[in-house]
């Protein structure tokens, strides 16, 4: 059966390497960013690697208006109909600190955009009954920390929606798979001091398929990250405010 | 761009230094870092010595898309960060492949062009280089151009095994060679010594050929081995298994002599006294090392160096001879010791093959080995031969024109594309490739 991937934010490192497995195995791909010139050399890399078909469309989280080109677009595929989740933005807490109106463009890059695009989906994916969205948050969402809270909050909100939405489609058969990865060898992470554990966007992108055809619900990636963030969530908050990790 | 502090070493683990690495995951990216801290590009880091050091480097790996291909011609058109693995992975299944492929499937697209490597078929096939068709070359100041034999030929020849001098290779269209199957029927035979190995070698007709050499052993069994010859079998093409790791260093006793000792013995038994054919899948022909990822930490912290020179046919027998006494006298060698044969194809002013034999020892990095180096480097430039600098950590830098003929036509051609000498890595300065400036 042809299978259609919508891919939000597809020149992040973890999504293209979502892409190229999606690729291998044949899919059609919807690569959808900012940077076209960049998703179409990603899109040109897919179809050489074995993609049905890769195109490159423009998607910007901060601008929904523009949103139903790309839904247009992904209803006109045969086939299962999927979307996987990638967008998100974290400048520096200090920036933020410095500049409160960046927290607009952080919530919209990592929540509002990507989970208004979900909704516009949605109804779609219910009709047909099938296909899988996965939703890329991050163990920073799991607890707010001293270091990132304002990405952590966005990343919060996007995981609750995804809770949200994992109830009303999973009982029209369509699955949504909540993946929380800890700390990846991708652009966002590289030159960041205290980075241990850092897993490749390969290894990544292998365990968001196999959630999808196990049909997990919420994972970590990699794995152990579910034990970290388990103690991390346990500390009290009368001790957890005094820590800086 | 962020950059990274790191602990920059190449795949011997001998050499080391501090870096600042950036590493670009996009086109633009790269050009910007560029224009802002000019500095050389490195990719896998596979080259044993410095050949991939610099106080600052752009890190290539992650510029590795395929750009296009004609399925009539087999003309790819890839960027630098692109694995020869990869490329074979990808169209092996169609019928294609590199038409050179180097020991290892981890080598960049770009390292193997500013290497100018050589697989188990150079005697027909050449040189990696020569199948180059173009490669889009990007200037200190964040500018490209696409440079050909037929467009720039000087420029073309002196980045062609340049070792990044001439500026970043950012993307590379390469002729791919037909695939015939996705397994190699080799053919094993057991080599008494060197004498009935060169004869060997001198007459085979096969495609793909390589030899392994026991070096422990010494007296009349000195340069006893394995001489391995392949051509294209039937059967699928398969996916390369997962690689197991090594997890960490060894400890130094790891490669101590009466291990390797026993190791090389059971590894020449393998092979039964009359001979044996086997069939591999490509991968395992061609990679066999790549199995295990992280082979290097083996031989523990301390690293080790690899030796690798070219001699020309008429010196060969009897220098193969005195380094091969050397090298077992030392009692250093490792298990991995590679003899080949080696045509005259070689595309760049620096490039490494030259007709005649091509002898590679991994070495371990004790007091003594640095002794074992200068005499087999000043050996190979007796006889007329070369040091391979992809791997070399050891060359005396006087040397370097007596092996390299072309050397001031590469200075000139180098020195003209970056004046300031910004791609100048620790090897460039440390064998003075570039010349006084």
């Amino acid at each position: 059966m042809s299978e259609t991937w919508i891919i939000l934010g597809g020149t992040s490192a973890i999504a293209r390497a979502f892409a190229r497995k999606c690729a291998a195995s044949g899919a059609s791909l919807l690569l959808a960013g900012r940077d076209l010139p960049e998703l179409k050399r990603i899109a040109a890399d897919c179809s050489l690697r074995g993609a049905a078909s890769a195109r490159a469309v423009a998607f910007d989280a901060r601008k929904p208006a523009k949103f139903d080109a790309l839904i247009a677009e992904a209803v006109e595929s045969s086939g299962s109909l999927n979307a996987a989740v990638f967008v998100g933005s974290m400048p520096e807490q200090s920036e933020i600190d410095q500049d409160p109106s960046l927290i607009d463009g952080v919530v919209q890059d990592s929540f509002t955009g990507p989970i208004r695009f979900l909704h516009l989906l949605a109804p779609h994916m219910e009709e047909r009954e099938s296909g899988t969205i996965i939703g890329v948050g991050s163990v920073a969402g799991d607890r707010g920390r001293v270091g990132n809270y304002v990405y952590g909050a966005a990343k919060a909100g996007f995981h609750a929606y995804l809770s949200g939405l994992r109830n009303r489609l999973g009982r029209k058969g369509v699955h949504v798979v909540t993946a929380k990865p800890g700390f990846v060898d991708t652009g966002m992470t590289w030159g960041i001091e205290g980075m241990f554990l850092v897993a490749s966007p390969e290894d990544v992108a292998d365990s968001l398929l196999k959630a999808v055809k196990k049909k997990r619900n919420v994972i970590y990636t990699p794995w152990f990250w579910r034990y970290i963030m388990l103690i991390i969530r346990s500390v009290p908050e009368f001790i957890f405010k005094k820590l800086s990790i | 761009m962020r950059w990274k502090k790191d602990d920059l070493t190449g795949w011997g683990g001998v050499l080391h230094r501090e870096a600042e690495l950036a590493r670009p995951e996009r086109l633009a990216a790269l050009a910007a870092v560029l224009k802002a801290n000019p500095c050389p590009a490195i990719g896998a880091r596979l080259s044993y010595g410095d050949a991939p050091l610099a106080a600052k480097a752009v890190d290539m790996t992650r510029l590795d898309r395929f750009i296009s291909f004609d399925e009539k011609t087999g003309l790819l058109d890839a960027e630098a960060g692109v694995t020869i693995g990869d490329i074979l992975a990808t169209f092996g299944p169609k019928g294609w492949m590199p038409a050179v492929m180097p020991g290892t499937g981890h080598a960049t697209l770009g390292g193997a062009i500013a290497n100018d490597v050589h697989g188990k078929n150079h005697h027909l096939a050449g040189s990696f280089g020569q199948h180059v068709e173009s490669i889009a070359l990007m200037a200190p100041d964040g500018t490209g151009q696409r440079i050909s034999l037929k467009s720039k030929p000087k420029l073309f020849r002196a980045t062609i095994g340049g070792l990044g001098q001439t500026g970043v290779i950012v993307s590379a269209r390469i002729h791919l060679a037909k695939c015939p199957a996705g397994h190699m029927a080799v053919q094993e035979r057991r080599m008494e010594d060197l004498d009935a190995f060169l004869e060997a070698f001198n007459q085979s007709r096969a495609d793909y050929q390589v030899g392994w050499l026991d070096m422990t052993a010494g007296g009349i069994n000195l340069g006893r081995g394995i001489l391995e010859e392949a051509h294209f079998a039937d059967g699928p093409f398969e996916a390369a298994r997962k690689p197991r790791s090594v997890p960490f260093n060894l400890p130094g006793f790891a490669m101590a002599r009466p291990l390797v000792k026993v190791f090389n013995w059971f590894y020449m038994r393998r092979v039964p006294e009359a001979g044996r054919d086997v069939q591999r899948p490509l991968q395992k022909f061609f990679f066999p090392l790549d199995n295990i990822s992280h082979w290097n930490r083996l031989y523990g912290k301390r690293g080790f160096h690899q030796f690798q020179c070219v001699l020309p046919d008429e010196h060969a027998p009897a220098t193969l001879n005195l380094m091969l006494e050397a090298v077992v006298a030392s009692g250093l060698a490792s298990p991995l010791s590679v003899l080949k044969r080696m045509g005259h194809g070689r595309a760049g002013m620096l490039s490494f093959p030259m007709e005649g034999f091509t002898l590679a020892i991994d070495i371990v990095n004790k007091p003594s080995a640095k002794a074992l180096l200068a005499r087999l480097n000043e050996l190979a430039k007796n006889a007329g031969g070369r040091v391979y600098l992809a791997k070399d950590s050891s060359l005396e830098p006087a040397y370097l024109p007596d092996m390299y003929n072309e050397l001031e036509d590469f200075r000139s051609e180098a020195n003209k594309a970056d004046p300031e000498r910004v791609f100048e890595t620790d090897l460039a300065k440390r064998l003075n490739i570039r010349g006084q400036a």
